[in-house]
């Protein structure tokens, strides 16, 4: 293709543009509304979804060791570890799947964070040994929460963990709660995509009785496929392009006002709700609406004149 | 090679070479109802004038989409410039339709273009030098009479002036067969006149023009080949002939 060429089609693509206003208003409104709920619904869920993975952070499980002081009654030899023994089990905890991180706390430790939480700075008087001797534990934070029992009967399968601490409700909330998002994605997804689809083709169905005319005469005079359908892509991209760009701008601008109002409208939640940067949502969601904006101008347009080549 | 093969490629060479049109046992079935042409033969010379007359549904359009490849004949073999239309692959048919200038009853311009951009598109798709289409499009432009109005949008022009732009847009390539698909169906006399006076200086250059035609006025005063068409078949060919009733 001769340089000449190249520079027809662009500056033809750019033309179309505003020789069919309405259909380039109508196609850039219809992406723009599309791709401005999926935004939307992006932010909604990404930050929804971060809040969750924060609380799954949180939890923890803890696991304590036979010690000859525990209240458990006699214990069968070998089930009492020695310091070497519970470091080899930490090094098994710290290598499985389920576990993120892994953090020992001698019955030291314990004490000096629990005795004055319970009872005041001078606790120390009243207890001139430590009462929770022995009480040597793993806290043992979770990759994943559904991942929680499998770790919980492994660690209570080893003969020398006298009890292991967890919250069931706590992982099965959250776990539940990351199924329900994950299905409701991909229902809402699925629902957008369908009412994009819908739209999208409504609006290509108008752009083609607008063409048609336009690309028989084209196919009449001997031009090729390639000569007529390059300025409607190109066309069809830079709607795209520009379909895709309104929605960011629109919730570039949103963003951090809808969170400021709710953080100082509901100041008891800004403890609670932990949101996602603006940074941190546009670095998904620019790259992908700019993809689905530019992908839906290029193909719409290749289906357009497609169906109208064949003269 | 069989004797049938033989005389098949004999012909088929002899098209080629003469560079005509040529229309062996053309036959053209739509889905529904009868044949639109039915076992038609024609051979057209290059350089000649032809008239294909005949009334509503008698297959004129037919024979015209044919020549362009819009269509493909159902039976029998259409050749034109050397090439048998249906064996003519898809991505072959721009170059081919590049060596025919169509004019239609319509226009068909590109109503958001002026003068200059409906002409000069017909260059810039085989890839013509924009200094060579910025010579080009303004010597076609005067020669068909519209030297002053290049700048002008194309829907603010009379009907005849429109068919100027659509006959400067097809002549503009140089091309072998000029196809006028009933181009004075929208004028009035006066301009059907000169249209058909610029139609004859094409072919007094050397091009092959076929006029698909209602107006018997031109057709009797013109003393042309006349090929009369009905239901689908060739009823006369003559040269020189005139606009046969139907009565």
């Amino acid at each position: 293709m001769k340089i000449s060429t190249l520079f027809y089609t662009i500056k033809q693509g750019i033309a179309n543009i505003f020789r069919n206003k309405w259909y380039s208003l109508a196609s850039i409104a219809t992406i723009s509304a599309c791709l401005f709920l999926f935004g939307l619904f992006y932010a909604i869920v990404a930050n929804f979804q971060h809040m969750l993975l924060t609380a799954e952070e949180g939890v923890s499980v803890t696991v304590y060791f036979h010690d000859e002081g525990d209240t458990c009654g006699e214990h069968a030899e070998g089930m009492i570890p020695t310091e070497e023994r519970i470091d080899e089990i930490g090094q098994q905890i710290a290598a499985r799947v389920e576990v993120s991180d892994v953090k020992f706390h001698s019955d030291d430790e314990a004490w000096a964070t629990f005795g004055p939480e319970y009872f005041g700075e001078d606790y120390a008087v009243g207890f001139p040994e430590n009462p929770l001797e022995g009480m040597d534990s793993y806290e043992v934070f979770l990759s994943d929460v559904s991942l929680q029992d499998t770790l919980v009967t492994w660690l209570k399968s080893l003969p020398e963990v006298r009890k292991v601490n967890y919250s069931e409700v706590t992982a099965n909330t959250l776990s539940g709660m990351n199924m329900l998002i994950a299905y409701m994605s991909l229902g809402i997804i699925v629902i957008l995509l369908a009412v994009s689809i819908f739209l999208i083709s409504n609006t290509v169905t108008i752009g083609i009785a607008v063409r048609k005319e336009e690309i028989n005469i084209m196919k009449y005079i001997g031009a090729t496929d390639f000569f007529v359908r390059a300025p409607f892509v190109l066309e069809g991209m830079l709607i795209g392009l520009v379909g895709a760009a309104i929605p960011l701008g629109l919730i570039y601008a949103l963003y951090n006002y809808v969170l400021n109002y709710m953080l100082e409208r509901f100041t008891m939640l800004s403890t609670l709700l932990n949101f996602l940067s603006l940074e941190e949502i546009f670095r998904v969601l620019a790259p992908v609406s700019l993809l689905v904006g530019v992908g839906i101008g290029f193909f719409g347009s290749i289906v357009t004149v497609r169906k109208h080549l064949r003269v | 090679m069989s004797k049938k093969e033989y005389l098949r490629e004999q012909r088929e060479k002899m098209i080629r070479e003469e560079g005509i049109i040529f229309l062996d046992h053309v036959s053209k079935s739509y889905s529904t109802g009868a044949p639109a042409l039915d076992d038609v033969t024609l051979h057209i010379g290059k350089g000649e004038f032809v008239f294909i007359v005949g009334d509503s549904g008698s297959g004129k359009s037919t024979l015209i989409k044919l020549l362009l490849r819009e269509l493909v004949a159902s039976d029998g073999s259409v050749f034109v410039m050397g090439h048998n239309l249906a064996k003519l692959k898809h991505r072959q048919i721009p170059k081919f339709r590049r060596n025919l200038g169509v004019v239609f009853q319509d226009f068909r311009l590109l109503n958001d273009r002026n003068v200059y951009e409906n002409v000069a598109f017909a260059q810039r798709i085989v890839e013509t030098p924009v200094s060579e289409i910025r010579r080009n499009v303004p010597a076609i432009l005067a020669t068909v009479g519209l030297a002053g109005k290049y700048k002008a949008k194309t829907k603010r022009l009379s009907g005849g002036e429109q068919q100027r732009v659509a006959l400067a847009r097809a002549l503009i390539n140089n091309p072998s067969i000029l196809l006028a698909d009933e181009p004075t169906g929208n004028l009035d006399p006066k301009n059907s006149w000169e249209i058909m006076k610029l139609l004859e200086e094409i072919n007094e250059q050397g091009t092959t023009v076929v006029v698909v035609t209602h107006n018997r006025e031109i057709v009797n005063a013109m003393q042309k080949r006349v090929v009369t068409m009905k239901k689908g078949v060739i009823v006369s060919d003559e040269e020189e002939g005139a606009y046969i009733d139907e009565d």
